[in-house]
């Protein structure tokens, strides 16, 4: 080998690129020909008749393979770059992206609110600021759960449902407050928590996902049955809303507006509760970060990690993973009665399997353990579902019948798909140490063991 | 008379484990002496794992007693009435004994301080070199976060403490050898600094006994060495006596003062290396073959 020669430019092997269209349009005839091509209708006389659409085939046949075909030329026919390393954020950015991203979320509801007016940024600060918020809050609870200690759990949303109906009921019957009411309900979650833990301290894996499966389901099905204590499906209305520290937000003489000398707005309302929801929020994120630095966290990821080993070394396997599902239970009892405070309604219509899905996907999607990665994914799949309600100028591109939130979920499955085809341990993969003796180093999440129960 | 006979500080008497119809140990009985290292050895599947897995608590055996003791010598008086107490503890004085048959596994680490290791190397991969070391730590660290509410709150007391494990880590990663690498995930090192890994954190509990599971295997030559001078240092630097399980006859004829040889589940031989290495029932479980054909064999292999 001459090193001066000069280095030839890849060229592009055209009959292996050429025999491969061809073996594309031979499959996609064979699959498309008969699904596309032919077509059964029934006419009047209800007989099926055969007919074909061959322009919509050939249109779909050329699609596949001139795509296929520059795909071969111009992206898999180059060598491949070397691979980049991980993005990582230089640490000065690290440090003040979380107070930044904080003091946003602060003057969030204000700047709207100037830029808007109270009409316009109702939605805004209610649709937007508090659902997200309360999404993230949900997914770093799970997070404790599913990321940190392991435990696969696709029944979280039983642990919200116990917290929303303890505070509708409990302050309908007894008339409490919100602000006693939040940590009873908090306590009543994680009560049930310790409750679903016990039986499940011995399974892993598939089985325990079917059984916090089941359990979600069981709450559900109490609280659509018990029709003497939950009112069934009818959910419970009225529930008292919150108030500031005892001022009600009305048009009354001691009202909020009243006492501050405001004009009443149902707008103070959404923001005092939209920052409720972000100091709840916030406390949870703060109690996960303390709690992973202290011991109980480092044995939530050891039990993940190795749960044998855990043993050996004294660690009591069933406290710690019961405290996990307590802990996390109780988080999303405070987020259950913010819930019930919010809405004034509720009903088991919102405690589905299909919630406790999203708040899984909020946690896989965003990366396990990562409390920046739920934050990235809860904005993405929950603002994102709020956009789509916005997209009115789609009606002018597939007629006036076309809505776009009834794509949701096929958008939402095309997302999973990509990120565990791209990022399969989530947006954000790597491991903070919770502990270093010379530099903080992330751990690659290709070492880290997943939550398998 | 030997140590492990004048002072013993694990007491394995009749222990039976039956798996259905398979006895995997069968009526063995040895002594451990404190400040000993002791092998456990015999060839494939005779039940080494399946003893250790009993004395760490993993398994309850089907019969027998495993009595531990901390403190004095005099309280080995006090085992019969140990043993018809309910309880898993029998303290005199400053003694005490422990009946580990009785202990599920976490105890028998937490409180009759018997740490091990494992066969295939257990550590937490996807933590820092570090951390495993600190999760080792765990029992004393929850007591002084206050069981995790004064740590939330930030007291001091805990801070401490913390500082204090890690300086206690720092000891041990100096004396494997892996200072340098203390903010690398566990899994990223080389299969030899895993398994000292595995060994500096089983001492992280502070243990009175620690069983080994193979610590050498896979190890080359000079790693094997290395694994040598460490556990020599284990015994005499910390006073922590040793069980180990070795096939790497270098490792256990080098360092051990007492090796027990099990068969089948049964105990052949018993005694200090050499004794051991010189027992014809010993060669002839390893040649696989009956008492009386070792002489032909071992005529037919030298000539």
């Amino acid at each position: 080998m001459s090193h001066d020669a000069p280095a030839a430019a890849p060229s592009i092997d055209w009959s292996r690129t050429l025999k491969d269209a061809v073996i594309t349009g031979l499959i996609a005839t064979a699959i498309l020909g008969p699904f596309i091509g032919l077509v059964t209708v029934q006419d009047m006389e209800h007989r099926l008749i055969l007919q074909t659409r061959w322009p919509l085939f050939l249109a779909l046949l050329a699609i596949l393979v001139v795509g296929r075909l520059l795909l071969q030329i111009f992206v898999w026919g180059r060598p491949a770059k070397p691979k980049r390393a991980p993005l990582a954020l230089p640490p000065s950015v690290e440090r003040i992206a979380a107070p930044f991203f904080i003091g946003l979320l602060f003057v969030f509801p204000i700047s709207v609110l100037f830029a808007l007016g109270p009409q316009g940024s109702i939605k805004w600060i209610d649709n937007y600021g508090i659902q997200i918020l309360i999404y993230i809050m949900l997914g770093w609870g799970l997070n404790i759960v599913v990321g940190l200690a392991g435990l696969l759990d696709l029944g979280y949303v039983a642990f919200y449902a116990v917290g929303a109906y303890s505070y509708a009921l409990l302050a309908k019957t007894f008339g409490l407050s919100f602000w006693v009411l939040l940590p009873l309900a908090g306590i009543l979650a994680s009560f049930w928590g310790i409750i679903l833990g016990f039986p499940v301290l011995r399974l892993r894996g598939d089985y325990l996902a079917i059984v916090t499966l089941a359990f979600g389901e069981i709450i559900r099905l109490i609280l659509i049955n018990w029709v003497d204590f939950t009112s069934g499906y009818a959910g419970i209305s009225g529930i008292p809303r919150p108030t500031l520290f005892g001022i009600p937000f009305n048009a009354s003489d001691n009202g909020f507006a009243a006492t501050f000398g405001l004009e009443f707005s149902p707008i103070h309302r959404t923001i005092f509760l939209y920052y409720l929801i972000l100091a709840l929020a916030l406390l949870t994120a703060f109690v996960t970060t303390k709690l992973r630095r202290l011991p109980i966290g480092r044995a939530w990821e050891a039990l993940r990690e190795d749960e044998i080993a855990c043993r050996s070394l004294g660690i009591n396997t069933t406290t710690t993973k019961l405290t996990a599902f307590a802990t996390g239970a109780m988080f999303a009892g405070f987020a259950g009665s913010f819930f019930a405070a919010r809405q004034g309604f509720i009903s088991p219509e919102s405690f589905t399997f299909m919630e406790s899905a999203n708040i899984l996907a909020i946690v896989v999607l965003g990366g396990m353990g990562s409390l920046w990665g739920v934050v990235i994914a809860a904005v993405a799949l929950v603002g994102g579902f709020e956009l789509m309600r916005e997209m009115d100028f789609l009606k002018l591109i597939f007629g006036t019948d076309f809505d776009p939130t009834q794509y949701r979920t096929l958008l939402f499955g095309a997302a999973m798909v990509g990120i565990m085809l791209w990022k399969p341990r989530g947006l954000i993969s790597t491991r903070e140490p919770t502990a270093f003796l010379k530099e903080r180093k992330a751990v690659s999440g290709s070492l880290v063991t997943e939550g398998h129960g | 008379m030997s140590r492990w006979q004048t002072q013993p500080l694990l007491e394995v008497e009749h222990l039976t484990m039956r798996f259905g119809g398979l006895v995997a140990i069968n009526d063995l009985s040895f002594t451990v002496g404190q400040g000993d290292i002791t092998a456990l050895i015999g060839p494939n599947g005779a039940g080494k794992t399946t003893v250790f897995n009993c004395i760490t608590g993993f398994y309850k055996p089907t019969e027998g007693r495993i009595a531990l003791r901390h403190g004095e010598q005099s309280i080995w008086q006090e085992l019969p009435r140990a043993t018809q107490a309910s309880g898993r503890k029998w303290a005199k004085g400053g003694s005490s004994l422990w009946l580990l048959e009785r202990m599920p596994d976490f105890e028998v680490s937490a409180h009759a301080k018997v740490a091990r290791t494992f066969q295939n190397i257990r550590l937490f991969q996807g933590m820092t070199v570090l951390e495993n070391l600190l999760v080792a730590q765990h029992n004393p660290l929850m007591l002084a976060s206050g069981w995790s509410v004064l740590g939330i709150l930030g007291f001091s007391g805990y801070k401490k403490s913390e500082k204090a494990s890690i300086e206690k880590a720092t000891y041990w990663l100096d004396k494997i050898g892996l200072i340098d690498r203390a903010d690398d995930p566990a899994g990223d090192l080389p299969y030899g600094a895993q398994r000292r890994l595995e060994i500096a954190r089983a001492m992280c509990t502070d243990p009175v006994l620690l069983c080994l599971d193979e610590p050498a295997a896979g190890l080359n030559p000079r790693e094997s060495l290395e694994l040598n001078t460490l556990l020599r240092s284990i015994r005499t630097d910390e006073g922590t006596s040793v069980l180990l399980i070795e096939h790497d006859m270098s490792v256990v004829m080098e360092i051990s003062d007492h090796v027990v040889v099990l068969d089948y589940g049964t105990k052949i031989s018993d005694g200090s290396p050499s004794e051991v290495k010189a027992d014809p029932k010993v060669i002839a479980a390893y040649l696989g073959v009956e008492d009386d054909e070792v002489e032909e064999i071992e005529a037919e292999v030298a000539s």
